[in-house]
């Protein structure tokens, strides 16, 4: 089913105009087909108006979009049906908001890493909404070793509203989990490849976000906190949410911007859900096109560009 | 009947005869409420001798516990935070940086010294934790960075001392990057073959505990230190349920596999100088 979030309104209520029209000239054998031409002309005008002025409040919205893909399946269509899913931590369980595998892009193997949300609600409590354990941190942290091991590029999928705030996930060491997985994706000999598809919350999106590349989908978010939780925090009510998506700069083009990722990959027009055919075909060629720029650096100059990188975020006074 | 019978009712000192005791003289445990004068309390090193109550201290406290003599140096200390996004809540953040400064006289939430303990040279960075909750932003994430330069290039063993409420939310995707950023130096100072001590104290959480806090060579914290990703209250939250005793507790943390030790802050120099010296020699 197609959802509609507040601001798409008007294009909604045109598609409803282009069904109703397609109806007329099937049961009248009326000729309107210049009236349809005419609607899905203005559909594209309003899609493209709407989704040029976005405010980052708006972004937030599309990236939780329901209708918008979700990680396996962009791992599905890049690597047509040759995925390969792996289980497991090989300490505790298998974590079903973290992903993983081994998969085929145009003849490559690559591992490919990512939080996964549920497509309705049964689906959703069996992802824990992508909110990884412990254990889907050294999960992903176990495939990325094996894909070291054999010398595959790594790419990660970004996709959580973050790390799960659970008394087992306390128990097992969330904190330490994370904490592991930034200091060992620092290390890691081969490429590596991180894009946020949908929500970056805080460390939970970190936590597999150690990149040579670090990019975001046009639409997505990326930040320390979710505008909720920013707003119940710092004016200790929900409703500034609006403002506190303002103030995080938490869009793909504030966080280019602050140099805090490497670039932006540009989503078809109404967003990644309006044509996913198009999303995954963009987001694999940026792929093929990021691990044949990082395989031809020496693994030593790669890791040290990396650790560079991150090393000088952040602005002070003195 | 008593004794004794008051005659005069009232208080009868005149005022210009009153002895005025001066404020801050006397500290009390909050847990066993023995009271003390602060001499007596700093000479047992803000611990409390009948409870063992360990009080949060701040870095010049933890300055004077472990350099000899409370002898060091101070590294950076013209560090400041600067206002990257120009962030607004119910207040400036500029404005938040500029009354914290004044009302705490420190710099940002993190101080660093290079001294000697026990005639080794050591170099210490220590967050404070009236700066902001001892706040993660930009100037704790350089701060750690310079001090592990340091330490690398003068090849000092390393210690962080933490104790935060995660990162800065009013440096948002800069304050995130920092757990990548201290994450990163310490690759560093693992190649240099140099010993991290991380010592947890009451409290460490967020973006801390999931960044340099626990990825100490040793993770040694203080006695009964809430230790944890996510605080109790969202913890609680989230299960529904109430929170069973002592959990994310110092001992909770160690009895899960996380810490290697507990160590009482009265042991802690004598406890890391043995430390240094089955690792260095």
């Amino acid at each position: 089913m197609i959802a509609y979030l507040d601001f798409e309104e008007p294009i909604k209520e045109l598609r409803e105009q282009l069904e109703k029209t397609k109806e007329v000239s099937e049961k009248s054998k009326v000729d309107v087909s210049k009236a349809i031409h005419d609607i899905e002309k203005k559909i594209k005008d309003v899609t493209v108006e709407i989704y040029s002025n976005l405010t980052p409040w708006q972004r937030v919205q599309v990236s939780r979009h329901p209708n918008r893909p979700y990680t396996l399946a962009y791992i599905n269509a890049i690597t047509e049906g040759t995925f390969i899913e792996m289980h497991g931590d090989r300490t505790v369980k298998d974590d079903k908001a973290m992903v993983g595998g081994f998969g085929m892009i145009d003849g490559q193997s690559v591992m490919l890493i990512g939080q996964q949300k549920g497509i309705n609600t049964k689906m959703r409590q069996y992802r824990n909404f992508g909110m990884a354990n412990p254990e889907g941190y050294r999960k992903a942290m176990r495939l990325m070793k094996l894909a070291e091991k054999f010398g595959r590029p790594i790419v990660t999928f970004i996709d959580t509203p973050g790390a799960f705030p659970g008394l087992e996930a306390e128990e097992r060491g969330q904190g330490e989990a994370i904490a592991r997985n930034l200091f060992e994706m620092m290390k890691l000999r081969v490429p590596v490849i991180c894009i946020v598809i949908g929500e970056g919350a805080s460390g939970g999106a970190l936590g597999i976000g150690i990149g040579d590349k670090v990019l975001m989908l046009e639409n997505s978010w990326y930040s320390v906190i979710s505008p909720e939780n920013c707003s119940t925090i710092l004016w200790r009510s929900w409703d500034h949410k609006v403002e506190a998506a303002s103030a995080l700069k938490l869009t793909s083009e504030d966080m280019l911007a602050n140099k805090l990722i490497d670039g932006v990959i540009k989503e078809p027009c109404g967003g990644a859900h309006a044509n996913e055919t198009e999303m995954f075909s963009t987001v694999k060629k940026e792929i093929l096109k990021q691990i044949e720029k990082l395989s031809a650096m020496e693994p030593e100059k790669r890791i040290d560009a990396r650790i560079k990188k991150f090393s000088s975020m952040g602005v002070v006074a003195s | 009947m008593g004794w004794f019978k008051r005659i005069k009712e009232g208080i009868t000192t005149k005022s210009t005869d009153k002895k005025e005791i001066p404020e801050g003289n006397w500290y009390k445990c909050p847990e066993c409420k023995k009271v003390l004068t602060s001499q007596e309390h700093a000479d047992t090193l803000w611990v409390c001798p009948s409870c063992s109550h360990h009080e949060r201290i701040g870095s010049d406290e933890y300055f004077y516990i472990l350099f000899d003599d409370g002898k060091y140096k101070e590294l950076f200390a013209n560090l400041t935070s600067a206002d990257p996004l120009n962030f607004v809540d119910t207040k400036k953040y500029a404005d938040r940086i500029k009354a914290t400064m004044a009302k705490t006289e420190l710099g940002d939430a993190m101080r660093c010294g290079v001294g000697t303990m026990n005639e080794r040279e050591i170099v210490v960075a220590c967050m404070d934790f009236n700066f902001i909750g001892g706040s993660m932003g930009s100037v704790v994430g350089e701060k750690f960075a310079k001090s592990v330069d340091y330490a690398i290039k003068h090849r000092s063993p390393f210690i962080c001392i933490s104790k935060s409420g995660g990162a800065r939310m009013m440096e948002a995707g800069f304050s995130l990057m920092q757990m990548a950023k201290t994450s990163a130096k310490l690759t560093q100072l693992a190649d240099a073959g140099l010993p991290y001590i991380s010592i947890l104290t009451d409290p460490t959480t967020g973006g801390v505990t999931a960044s340099f806090a626990m990825l100490g060579d040793f993770n040694i914290a203080e006695p009964k230190s809430l230790i944890g990703f996510a605080g109790p209250r969202v913890v609680k939250e989230t299960i529904g349920k109430d929170l069973p005793e002592g959990f994310q507790r110092a001992e909770f943390v160690l009895e899960h596999g996380f810490l290697d030790l507990i160590v009482d802050r009265q042991h802690i120099k004598e406890k890391l100088t043995s430390i240094f010296k089955m690792l260095l020699g």
